[in-house]
C-alpha cells in the first residue's frame, strides 16, 4: 500500500502534467516562454495578497495572475518597449513586490521554499479540487479555442483578414494560461512552473507530426516525469518539485539521442 | 463608391507619431483588374495594403469595400516556429469551414501539389508561396491581396509566379491587388500600375508609368536598365511557349 500522501502527490501531479501538455506546446509555438516565467512569478504576490485579505491561497494567485495577464495583453499593444523588456520588468518587479510584501505581514510566517520549488508532498484534498476543476476548466477552454488559436499561432494578420476574432481569442488564452499557472504553484512552486510547461512539449516535438498528438505526447511525457520524480524523491530523499524537473530533463534528452539513433 | 469597384481609398492620409507615411493617397481596383503598387523601400507598399485590408485605420480618409466580398490574402513572411508539427495539407484546411476536399485541387492549380503531406518549414520559398497563394484562393475570394508575392523566388520562377497570377485572374474573374519592388518582371502581369513614394508619384498602364518622368526620377538609371529587361523577357518568355507548347 502507498501512503495518502503520496497518493494524493501523484494524483495532484498527474493532473498538472496533462494540463501542462497542450498549453505547453502552444507557448513553445509561440514562444512564450518568458511570459509564463513572468506569470508564475507573479504568484508570490498572489500568496502575500491571500494572506492580507484572508483569502484563499490558490484563489489569491489566481486573481494576482489574471490581473497581471491583462496588464501584459494592454503592456504589449505599446510599442515603446520591446516585449521582453516589458516581462522582465513585470517578473522581476512581481517576484520582489511579493517578497517585500510577504516581509511586512509580521504575523504570517511562509515556507518560501514551498511557494518557490512546490510542495507536492503536502498536497490536500482541497488542493486536488482546485488542480482538477480548474485544470479541467482550463483545458475546456482550450478546447474552445483550439482552432482558431491555431490559426493565430500561424499568422495573426492573415487570420484577422479571415475574420478571426483575434483580440478575443488572444486574450483568453493568457487568461486560461494564467489560471493553468495558478493550479500548477502548487506542484512544482514559481520557479519550475515553466519547466513543466515546455520541457515535455520540447520532447514531444520529435515524435509528433502535427499539432494535437505533440500536445496529448506533451501530456504523456509531463505524466511520466511525475511519475519518475516522485519515484526518485521517494526513494533517494530529494526534494519532489525539483526531481520531477530533473525527470523532465531526462526525457528530454533522452529523446534527442533516440531522435539521433533512428536518424 | 461606384458599383464595379470592389475597393475604393479615397484621400488615405498616415501619421504615425509625426511622421507622415502616407499623403492623400487615392486607389480604386474595379472587377478584373489586377492592380500592381511599386516603390522604393520604405514608401509606404505594405502600410497601404493593409489599410486597404482593415488592418490598420488611416488617419483620415476614407476605406471603402464593396460589402460582401470575399478577400484572399497572401502576406508577404510567414514564420513558422520549427516546433510547430504543420502540414502544408493542415495549414490549409485551418480556417473557417473549409473543405478538405479542395486542398489537392487547388494545390494543383498554383503547381504544389507534391508537397502536400511535407512539413511547412521543409519547402522551398517558391513552394511557400505557391502554398500561401492556395491559401488565399481557398476562401474563392473575389479580390486577392498579395504582398510581395514572388519574393524569395529566382528569376526564372518570378516569371512563372506572375503567369500564374494572371492565370488565375482570368479563369476566376478575381480582381489583383499586389505589392512589388521589382519593377521589369511585374510590368508585364499587371493592367494597372501606381507608383508609391509616401504619395502616387504616378500611376496608370504600366507602357504610361515607365515613361513618366516621375517615374524615371524615382528609379533612375534602374528604370531604364529594368526596361529593357523587361522587353527582353517578354521575348524570351515567347521562345519558351513556342518549344514547349506549354506557357507554364
Amino acid at each position: 500500500m502507498i501512503d495518502d500522501f503520496l497518493l494524493r502527490a501523484l494524483l495532484g501531479g498527474l493532473g498538472v502534467a496533462l494540463v501542462a501538455g497542450p498549453f505547453g506546446s502552444f507557448i513553445v509555438w509561440r514562444r512564450l516562454a518568458y511570459f509564463g516565467d513572468t506569470l508564475s512569478h507573479s504568484a508570490l504576490l498572489g500568496v502575500a495578497f491571500g494572506f492580507l485579505l484572508q483569502l484563499n491561497l490558490t484563489l489569491g494567485i489566481l486573481l494576482i495572475c489574471q490581473l497581471l495577464a491583462l496588464l501584459l495583453f494592454f503592456g504589449q499593444r505599446q510599442k515603446q518597449l520591446s516585449s521582453d523588456t516589458l516581462l522582465g520588468i513585470f517578473s522581476h518587479g512581481a517576484l520582489s513586490l511579493g517578497l517585500v510584501v510577504l516581509a511586512f505581514l509580521q504575523d504570517v510566517r511562509v515556507d518560501l521554499l514551498a511557494y518557490l520549488f512546490g510542495d507536492i508532498l503536502a498536497i490536500g484534498s482541497a488542493d486536488l479540487w482546485w488542480i482538477y476543476g480548474g485544470g479541467g476548466l482550463a483545458l475546456a477552454g482550450l478546447l474552445f479555442i483550439w482552432k482558431p488559436l491555431l490559426a493565430i499561432t500561424i499568422h495573426e494578420d492573415l487570420a484577422r483578414v479571415e475574420g478571426l476574432p483575434v483580440e478575443r481569442i488572444n486574450w483568453a488564452f493568457l487568461a486560461l494560461i494564467a489560471l493553468t499557472v495558478a493550479v500548477m504553484m502548487k506542484v512544482v512552486g514559481l520557479l519550475l512552473v515553466t519547466s513543466l510547461l515546455i520541457i515535455p512539449a520540447a520532447t514531444a516535438r520529435r515524435f509528433a507530426g502535427n499539432p494535437e498528438i505533440m500536445a496529448l505526447l506533451a501530456s504523456l511525457i509531463g505524466c511520466l516525469a511525475v511519475v519518475g520524480g516522485l519515484y526518485g524523491s521517494f526513494t533517494w530523499d530529494t526534494p519532489a518539485g525539483p526531481s520531477i524537473v530533473v525527470a523532465a530533463c531526462g526525457l528530454f534528452m533522452g529523446s534527442f539521442l533516440l531522435r539521433q539513433r533512428l536518424a | 463608391m461606384t458599383d464595379n469597384n470592389l475597393l475604393e481609398l479615397t484621400a488615405v492620409d498616415l501619421f504615425v507619431g509625426q511622421r507622415q507615411l502616407l499623403k492623400q493617397v487615392d486607389l480604386k481596383i474595379g472587377r478584373g483588374e489586377i492592380l500592381t503598387i511599386i516603390g522604393p523601400n520604405g514608401a509606404g507598399k505594405t502600410t497601404l495594403l493593409r489599410i486597404a485590408l482593415g488592418l490598420l485605420a488611416p488617419t483620415t480618409g476614407t476605406v471603402q469595400r464593396q460589402p460582401g466580398i470575399n478577400i484572399g490574402y497572401m502576406p508577404q513572411r510567414l514564420h513558422i516556429d520549427p516546433t510547430f508539427p504543420l502540414s502544408v495539407k493542415r495549414f490549409l484546411t485551418l480556417t473557417g469551414n473549409q473543405q478538405r476536399d479542395k486542398v489537392l485541387p487547388l494545390l494543383k492549380e498554383v503547381g504544389a501539389a507534391h508537397v502536400l503531406e511535407s512539413p511547412l518549414q521543409n519547402i522551398s520559398g517558391g513552394e511557400l508561396q505557391r502554398v500561401l497563394l492556395a491559401r488565399a484562393l481557398m476562401r474563392e475570394p473575389d479580390l486577392l491581396v498579395l504582398d510581395e508575392p514572388v519574393q524569395g523566388v529566382d528569376v526564372h520562377g518570378q516569371i512563372e509566379l506572375y503567369q500564374l497570377i494572371t492565370r488565375i485572374r482570368e479563369q476566376r474573374n478575381c480582381s489583383v491587388l499586389m505589392v512589388s519592388h521589382d519593377l521589369h518582371l511585374v510590368m508585364a502581369a499587371t493592367d494597372r500600375v501606381l507608383c508609391l513614394n509616401r504619395h502616387i508619384c504616378c500611376s496608370g498602364t504600366p507602357e504610361i508609368v515607365s515613361n513618366d518622368p516621375a517615374y524615371l526620377e524615382l528609379f533612375g538609371p534602374l528604370a531604364v536598365q529594368h526596361l529593357a529587361i523587361y522587353t527582353h523577357d517578354r521575348a524570351h518568355r515567347h521562345d519558351n511557349c513556342t518549344e514547349h507548347g506549354d506557357c507554364r
